[in-house]
């Protein structure tokens, strides 16, 4: 397993896109940061920078490195590998190279301008954010052969988490103005990784102009802490349930 | 040695393998020969595991290959059309499987030395002819001294010489108490290497003979033409 690991992190960290990636967030959060002159108002600057960039690069590039392995999947397939761990170790792999470029490209600004626990969440969110959104590229790529249609899916799919989603909580919010809806909500922001980030990091900032409709339910309903700890928990299982079921179709797929 | 029960697969509405059953014994090299599209290739994926069979199932050394991935270990395969990652280079390549099979010792180079793949290791897998990656297929094959080969057209793309060295490589392997398993429409290749005859159209197997049963029941002496007999009489 850790052989496969090897190969695929040190074949990412060699390609131009992720170096790209990771100048253009240093690039970005350094100069978000200079720009303002109180800190924590560039943190929500940047903030909004990672929830497009990083969801997007994340599930663009996993679903392309994919498809370009397929032929590398054939040959690991043919050798005394369980498919699990080949599945597996490309992830990892995926998913530690993604989020390596994440902390080296925004991690070290904030840390740098930012060392303290808002500064953490949101580091710790960007890596949860690149994970998942590898994750859902798995999705993609192991329900079609066809690339055109799985890159075509990838970009649907992030259309949908990161600007979609929000409208289709506006339409609900106005056809059911009449109705309590902070519950629902609540369990409908959980279907949204990039929301639940968002609120995660908005939580601690405390700014309750930035928190939008969801946020305000959910600091109403949990509290700070336990808002914290239930956003954590649904992150988690956006990693583990797309990788899970992949996996499960990938050992049945055929080659 | 290799155990098929009732191996069917679909794909989609076609049948690639309809209901094959056979056993495959070591120290035989069994040619599969039908047309195009019989289900040769599906039914060599599927003793790899590369596709995964709707029923029926597959022992390797009594083994059921679903619950055993390490028997994998004992197979040499090369694919009909090889492909590899393109940045990667020959010696990478090469090295990569000697790292994930966990093997350093014991290597037989045999096919790197016959093809001089050594004055090719730092071409990148995604400049070479078809040619060139149908050696390094065949040489990461062998390379492991696998007890069970499988060749998917070998032949297909190699130059008369590599070609005639690859034969010789299979006989040895062959009188060293290996199986092999070969398919390939070049029949006169076939000739003197295979024992045995495994005959398939539609993903039906036809017949599983040995050579000198085949030349009995056809009349002929020569491979291509009692095969090209079969196949006249099968075709439709």
């Amino acid at each position: 397993m850790n052989k496969i690991i090897k190969y695929v992190i040190t074949d990412i960290l060699r390609n131009r896109i992720v170096l790209i990636y990771t100048v253009f967030l240093l690039a970005a959060s350094f100069s978000v940061f200079s720009l303002e002159d109180n800190s924590s108002k560039g943190l929500l600057s940047l903030l909004n920078i990672i929830l497009i960039v990083v969801p997007l690069v994340s599930i663009i590039f996993s679903t392309i490195y994919m498809y370009n392995s397929a032929e590398f999947i054939e040959l690991l397939v043919s050798q005394p590998l369980k498919r699990n761990t080949i599945w597996l170790s490309l992830f990892t792999g995926l998913a530690s190279s993604l989020s390596i470029a994440f902390l080296i490209g925004a991690g070290i600004p904030v840390l740098i301008y930012q060392a303290n626990l808002v500064g953490f969440t949101m580091i710790m969110t960007g890596v949860l954010l690149s994970i998942i959104f590898a994750a859902i590229s798995f999705l993609a790529t192991v329900q079609t052969r066809d690339k055109a249609k799985g890159i075509g899916a990838a970009i649907m799919l992030w259309l949908y988490f990161s600007l979609l989603f929000d409208g289709l909580i506006l339409f609900l919010l106005f056809q059911f103005a009449d109705y309590p809806m902070e519950n629902a909500m609540i369990a409908l922001s959980a279907l949204n990784p990039i929301d639940l980030s968002r609120i995660l990091i908005l939580l601690q900032l405390d700014v309750s102009a930035m928190m939008g409709y969801t946020g305000a339910v959910f600091k109403e309903f949990f509290g700070a802490n336990n808002g914290l700890i239930f956003s954590f928990f649904v992150l988690l299982s956006w990693i583990v349930i797309p990788v899970w079921y992949s996996t499960r179709k990938f050992n049945s797929k055929d080659l | 040695m290799i155990q098929l029960k009732n191996i069917s697969k679909h794909f989609g509405k076609l049948k690639a393998l309809d209901n094959v059953s056979t056993i495959c014994e070591r120290s035989e090299c069994i040619a599969l020969i039908g047309p195009n599209g019989c289900g040769k290739t599906t039914l060599i994926k599927s003793i790899l595991g590369m596709v995964v069979p709707d029923s029926g199932s597959i022992t390797f050394n009594g083994n059921n290959i679903l619950s055993h991935w390490k028997y994998r270990e004992d197979i040499g395969y090369m694919p009909q059309m090889g492909r590899y990652p393109d940045n990667m280079t020959i010696g990478q390549v090469l090295e990569m499987m000697k790292d994930i099979r966990g093997k350093s010792e014991g290597l037989d180079e045999d096919l790197i030395k016959a093809f001089s793949v050594q004055s090719l290791l730092n071409k990148r897998m995604g400049t070479l002819s078809g040619g060139t990656i149908q050696k390094v297929s065949a040489a990461l094959a062998f390379l492991f001294n696998p007890s069970v080969l499988i060749l998917d057209e070998p032949t297909a793309g190699l130059d008369p010489v590599a070609s005639e060295l690859f034969k010789e490589k299979i006989l040895a392997e062959r009188d060293k108490g290996k199986l092999v398993l070969i398919t390939s429409h070049i029949l006169s290749d076939l000739d003197d290497l295979v024992t045995r005859i495994i005959y398939m159209q539609d993903g039906k197997l036809v017949f599983h003979k040995s050579i000198e049963e085949l030349r009995q029941d056809t009349g002929e002496e020569r491979l291509v033409k009692s095969i090209a007999q079969v196949m006249i009489s099968n075709y439709e």
